[in-house]
């Protein structure tokens, strides 16, 4: 069998989050991620680094890093890194993965997290994980990832035994996020130079228009409309404005251009944790549920008293939608008390 | 490496999946139940062929099927054919099964190194069947070519050797430009993939439409095909518990429901004046 690049014994007892970065601003899954590796770290006794690359204004990030969970914090800086690129991402990571072989590397779901994961894994010669819906750690330094396939309807474990790091990605929204931490026993700051070539970067950003749309994995309520609200996205907006909600949407209205596709929920969209998420007129399939799995409360409204969406649900209408949210937003508007965001 | 413009040669990696709402995990093996499982073309991948057919219609070229599994994936692939795509070859040898995504984009990527010139790789945005979508950049590492990923609208410059994509981001999006070659990702459901024509369908049946080979015809390490490359082992399998919902129906005229639903509503969000 192949080997990666270095084994489980030349690897250091480290959980290695990699920190995504928008401008100055660390992206909430790389938070969530070193909150769940705080707690997988202290399960083993290891230490919890934070891989930051970027250039310049990096000192607030790293005490962010810190905040959230780390106790180590490799920085590498440089010019070629201040904007993501996987051609100069992959090349920095591996540079300081080699010099401090963690014994786990976890990344984000995100495009940019999946573009550096795939080819660092490659680069690295190890295993990957992708996508994991949990994850924890068992003896002898073995990280244990739990992983839904055919829409979720199989749950599978995996590991790599022996191939380090062990590389996992993880979806936003998957891993809560715990409060700062005021104190910690250790922070150390290690700068970590790390030689990269302008030659090396082919990828040239043309136009970038990010950060400006809806994000609805941080939304406490998400109103979400399948195929059976025929498009009357307005109404779901009417219902989320009212409860400080996002609208989200399953698979069929986004590819009919009904909606952003930001916010799609499911296996192809995002994992949304709200306080209630309220389906209309899906039916629940697979694909789609595994998106509001972590809801903690879901209300449904389906026209079909078989819809398998009822299954998944806390609260079961058998109606139209479109008759049902009206007299919903309604009530809710002529409520004594009235319901407004949190 | 200078591309030149007379033929563009496109490949489109396609994969085979049960479909996913009737596969289940046998709950004494805690194997997967394929056997009462239909098949069908991972439909992301129907995006990617698409995407490429449309390349072709614009400029012309040929498109290649690229596919890894058993033999059985045959009369699925030949649909690409009557599609509109040019040959198939399907890499299929008892050596390549258990193979994670290492060992997967290994071996595709020594097939495309095979298939040279090659302009453009094409891939689904991820499989229905693992969903991790990280075939794509996995592949451009081992080729050492350019990727895009997650591409719903793509420009190909052939004569200065560069393809421009528009890749869709959480939240908004961004035109990259390498050159070529090049791994591009198509976003799901970004196009709607053609019907195959039937009058392709016995050009498409005959059999020298596909190529099949096997370890032993690629220049492929042992070590790293198949089980005996993947680092990654599964070590556990079930069916998915369904989280335990309350699952109260509500009845009544849609004022009545409209009224309980909004009640609990108050008892769940917060409330403020």
């Amino acid at each position: 069998m192949a080997t990666s690049l270095y084994s489980a014994s030349e690897a250091r007892d480290v959980i290695c989050v990699f920190m995504e970065r928008e401008g100055d601003t660390l992206q909430r899954v790389s938070l969530e991620l070193l909150s769940k590796g705080r707690e997988l770290a202290d399960e083993v006794g290891w230490n919890l680094a934070a891989l930051l690359l970027g250039y310049e204004r990096m000192f607030p990030l790293t005490l962010e890093a810190f905040s959230a969970g780390a106790d180590e914090v490799w920085v590498a800086e440089h010019p070629l890194l201040q904007t993501f690129t996987v051609e100069a991402y992959t090349s920095a990571a591996f540079q300081v993965i080699m010099r401090q072989k963690p014994s786990v590397f976890l990344c984000g779901a995100t495009p940019n997290g999946r573009d550096l994961a795939g080819r660092l894994a490659v680069k690295l010669r190890t295993g990957l994980t992708a996508d994991c819906t949990d994850l924890r750690m068992r003896e002898g330094g073995v990280l244990v990832g739990e992983v839904t396939g055919f829409g979720g309807g199989v749950l599978a474990l995996i590991e790599t035994p022996q191939h380090r790091p062990q590389m996992a990605t993880v979806r936003p929204g998957v891993f809560p996020l715990k409060p700062p931490r005021t104190e910690r026993a250790s922070s150390t700051v290690e700068i970590i130079s790390v030689i990269l070539d302008e030659a090396q970067v082919r990828t040239r950003v043309v136009e970038q228009a990010v950060g400006r749309g809806a994000d609805i994995t941080q939304s406490p309520v998400v109103v979400v409309g399948g195929r059976g609200i025929q498009g009357r996205f307005d109404l779901l907006r009417q219902l989320a404005e009212l409860l400080g909600g996002e609208v989200g949407a399953t698979r069929p209205p986004v590819d009919g251009g009904q909606i952003e596709r930001e916010r799609q929920v499911g296996q192809t969209g995002v994992v949304c944790r709200p306080k209630v998420a309220i389906v209309c007129g899906a039916s629940g399939a697979f694909q789609f549920t595994v998106g509001i799995q972590h809801a903690d409360t879901v209300i449904a409204i389906n026209i079909d008293p078989e819809a398998p969406i009822f299954e998944t649900a806390d609260y079961g209408v058998v109606g139209d939608a479109l008759q049902i949210v009206p007299a919903l937003i309604e009530a809710l508007r002529n409520s004594r008390e009235p319901v407004a965001s949190g | 490496m200078a591309y030149v413009a007379n033929e563009l040669h496109l490949v489109v990696c396609v994969k085979v999946v049960p479909k996913p709402e009737e596969v289940r995990v046998d709950p004494q093996s805690r194997r997967l139940d394929r056997a009462g499982a239909r098949s069908e073309i991972n439909p992301p991948d129907l995006n990617a062929v698409e995407f490429a057919l449309q390349i072709k219609d614009r400029f012309g070229g040929k498109v290649s099927i690229l596919s890894m599994g058993p033999p059985f994936f045959e009369p699925y692939l030949r649909i690409c054919l009557a599609m509109g795509a040019d040959h198939v070859y399907l890499l299929s040898d008892r050596l390549f099964g258990g193979a994670d995504t290492l060992a997967t984009t290994y071996t595709l990527a020594k097939a495309i190194h095979r298939l040279e010139p090659v302009h453009l790789v094409f891939c689904g945005e991820e499989s229905s069947d693992g969903a991790t979508g990280q075939v794509p950049p996995g592949l451009a590492e081992w080729l050492g070519y350019q990727q895009i990923t997650l591409v719903s609208d793509i420009e190909v410059n052939m004569s200065q050797g560069v393809v421009r994509g528009r890749r869709e981001r959480q939240g908004g999006y961004e035109i990259l430009e390498v050159p070529l070659p090049a791994v591009i990702s198509v976003k799901t459901g970004c196009n709607e993939p053609r019907f195959w024509d039937y009058r392709l369908k016995p050009w498409a049946f005959a059999p020298e439409r596909v190529t099949v080979w096997s370890a032993s015809d690629m220049d492929v390490d042992p070590e790293f095909i198949g089980l005996a490359g993947s680092p990654t082992q599964v070590v556990g399998l079930e069916q998915a518990p369904s989280r335990e919902r309350k699952r109260i129906m509500l009845s009544g005229s849609p004022e009545e429901v409209a009224q309980q639903l909004a009640a609990r509503l108050r008892e769940v969000l917060p409330l403020s004046g």
